[in-house]
């Protein structure tokens, strides 16, 4: 049978009870420059052309041996995660829509949240969001609902921000009347200072963004800036790698004011480093968290624990009042897509390592990378660009431009970091690189070879 | 349901109410709430949120909300003005709204430079008319 609802018959039936000829009528309203046009899309495949093409697609990427991080990390996932994430009481992406029928899955996803809050050190976490980029963007809306001392829907965005991150919340606030000012980065320290927010101190700015640890793998003052930023009456949006948690300062006790730090005010970021692969960029989750005070301006679902008639604990959504199935438009959020399966994941990753678990992990990857830095910056022509102390990712200067290095290093199975000539131009010939746990000394030292022969092939040819 | 219209009152189509103050309140001060029928179309309100006082609002301007386990709701301006007080109590009280809405449940109060807009706002009677019409 086909496995299509509707039978011509009934679709000419609906029509006519709606009074459309087709339904091409039904999106008249939409201009027809603006439509996709024809798709270009092949014809249907049977299940075992599908799988030739997929594995023909999949050997393309082969096994290269990656040291780029840029906001997907490279971790060992132990077996158990997939396992039992992939189990049928497990495998779907969604919160079910009888949600309180699925008393398992609210659990976990209560269990979730739970550890999210200990590891950002906020009161409340939301149940998660679509990815760590579009999460920033939420937050900066959240901000601008729930920072009553500001009218000027401006937000400080600084530039070691992840610029993928950055370029989405333009897309998403920016159409929504927020306007974004960009801080400048210190080009030795490979951080934003203090001194570059100070000529903003006193003016009307809704919040101000702080990436630890920032784009470029650098460690921020986050006291100094959290306490700025509320000195100013503006709001801390803290995008943080949840993994560097395990070590970092919970963003949550972020600032040093006399009588106790008040903590960022929203956090948020990506969640794929907790037990899920790479997957060629996708699907990711985003996560979020906050304190109490503003979870009504919060966007996603939320599951609280409760009691039943009877008084046995049970755990249900809560908090839905202002949800899109509710309030439509006026939702806190449209985009609030619950990456559940990726959640479950992330959540057994961490109930099976535990705190002591992922910062080992922290650890090792901080290490890996201080080794990485170290090998590499032996190497003829390659130095460390900034000042600052990293996390699991930095930035080396080039005296020659990095894509022809990376080019050679890509023909001998290697993935040697991220270019950053496009978003950075103003930095040279860098190169940010990044080592996870996953690196060997031998695969540190396979890369220092690698680059010290490119390097003395392209001087060799120039 | 509940329906309780008290007559000396104006009210919008989107069920707020308004009270011209007198007594103690200079001239110009108006108080705002929602109506019984709102509150009690609503359900128990779980968390009610207030302009801050200072605010200007024009009139139409969602202003407040209230959110009961269902839905959240706005609560709109029903004139232009000031917000000179808003009911602090309803924070940690938002049953005070079900309880009594056109006393102890007021959302906030304005200062208004102009007259209440007799064309706008509606009389007790129009008001029990559009509702007995609505339900239609």
């Amino acid at each position: 049978m086909a496995f299509i609802p509707h039978t011509p018959e009934d679709i000419a039936g609906m029509l006519d009870v709606i009074g459309a000829r087709s339904i091409e009528d039904l999106f008249d309203e939409i201009p027809k420059d603006l439509r996709a046009g024809v798709l270009n899309v092949p014809a249907p495949m049977s299940e075992m052309e599908i799988a030739r093409l997929m594995g023909e697609r999949a050997a393309i990427d082969g096994r290269p041996l990656n040291f780029i991080g840029a906001g997907a990390y490279e971790h060992h996932i132990p077996a158990p995660v997939w396992a039992i994430a992939t189990r049928g009481e497990f495998y779907s992406a969604y919160t079910p829509y009888q949600a309180e029928a699925s008393q398992g899955t609210l659990q976990l996803i209560y269990e979730y949240q739970s550890m999210m809050c200990a590891l950002t050190g906020m009161e409340v976490s939301n149940a998660s969001l679509y990815d760590g980029a579009s999460a920033l963007a939420e937050a900066c809306l959240m901000a601008v609902r729930s920072n009553r001392s500001s009218n000027s829907r401006r937000i400080l965005m600084p530039r070691a921000v992840n610029p993928t991150y950055a370029q989405v919340a333009q897309a998403i606030a920016g159409n929504q009347d927020i306007s974004f000012v960009p801080v400048d980065f210190d080009r030795a320290a490979g951080r934003t200072l203090l001194e570059a927010l100070k000529p903003h101190s006193g003016q009307d700015f809704t919040a101000l963004v702080v990436q630890q640890p920032n784009f470029f793998g650098s460690l921020e003052e986050v006291d100094a800036l959290t306490d700025w930023a509320h000195d100013n009456k503006i709001m801390l949006i803290a995008v943080v790698n949840p993994v560097s948690l395990a070590l970092l300062k919970p963003p949550g006790e972020w600032g040093a004011s006399v009588g106790g730090a008040r903590g960022a005010d929203i956090v948020c970021g990506e969640g794929q480093a907790l037990g899920v692969p790479l997957s060629s960029g996708g699907p990711y989750f985003g996560f979020m968290a906050t304190r109490m005070q503003y979870v009504r301006q919060m966007p996603g679902r939320i599951v609280g624990r409760t009691v039943d008639v009877e008084g046995r604990p049970g755990f249900s959504l809560t908090l839905q009042a202002r949800e899109q199935h509710i309030r439509r438009s006026k939702a806190t959020s449209n985009i609030c897509t619950n990456q559940g399966l990726m959640v479950t994941a992330a959540t057994i990753y961490m109930s099976l390592l535990g705190p002591q678990g992922l910062a080992a992990v922290a650890q090792a990857s901080m290490q890996r990378t201080a080794d990485l830095i170290a090998a590499l910056g032996k190497v003829t022509g390659v130095r460390r660009a900034f000042t600052a102390p990293h996390f699991h990712e930095a930035v080396l200067i080039l005296d020659r431009p990095p894509a022809a290095i990376l080019a050679a290093l890509a023909r001998r199975g290697i993935l040697g970091g991220l270019d950053l000539a496009e978003r950075y131009p103003e930095l040279g010939h860098a190169l940010l690189v990044c080592a996870t746990e996953t690196k060997l000394g031998a695969d540190i030292d396979a890369y220092a070879t690698a680059l010290a022969e490119a390097m003395k092939a392209s001087r060799a040819a120039a | 349901m509940s329906n309780n219209i008290p007559s000396d009152l104006k009210y919008t189509k989107s069920h707020e109410w308004v009270r011209q103050a007198h007594g103690e309140a200079p001239n110009g001060t108006l108080e705002i709430g929602i109506t019984d029928h709102a509150q009690s179309a609503l359900g128990d309100l779980v968390f009610v949120e207030v302009p801050d006082v200072g605010r200007t609002l024009s009139a139409g301007e969602a202003c407040a909300v209230v959110e009961s386990v269902k839905a959240a709701s706005d609560v709109y301006s029903p004139v232009a003005g000031k917000v000179i007080a808003n009911n602090g109590a309803l924070a940690g009280k938002p049953e005070l709204l079900n309880e009594d809405p056109y006393g102890a449940g007021w959302l906030f109060r304005l200062e208004s430079n102009g007259s209440l807009n007799a064309a706008a706002l509606m009389s007790a009677s129009a008001y029990e008319s559009f509702l007995a019409e609505e339900s239609k």
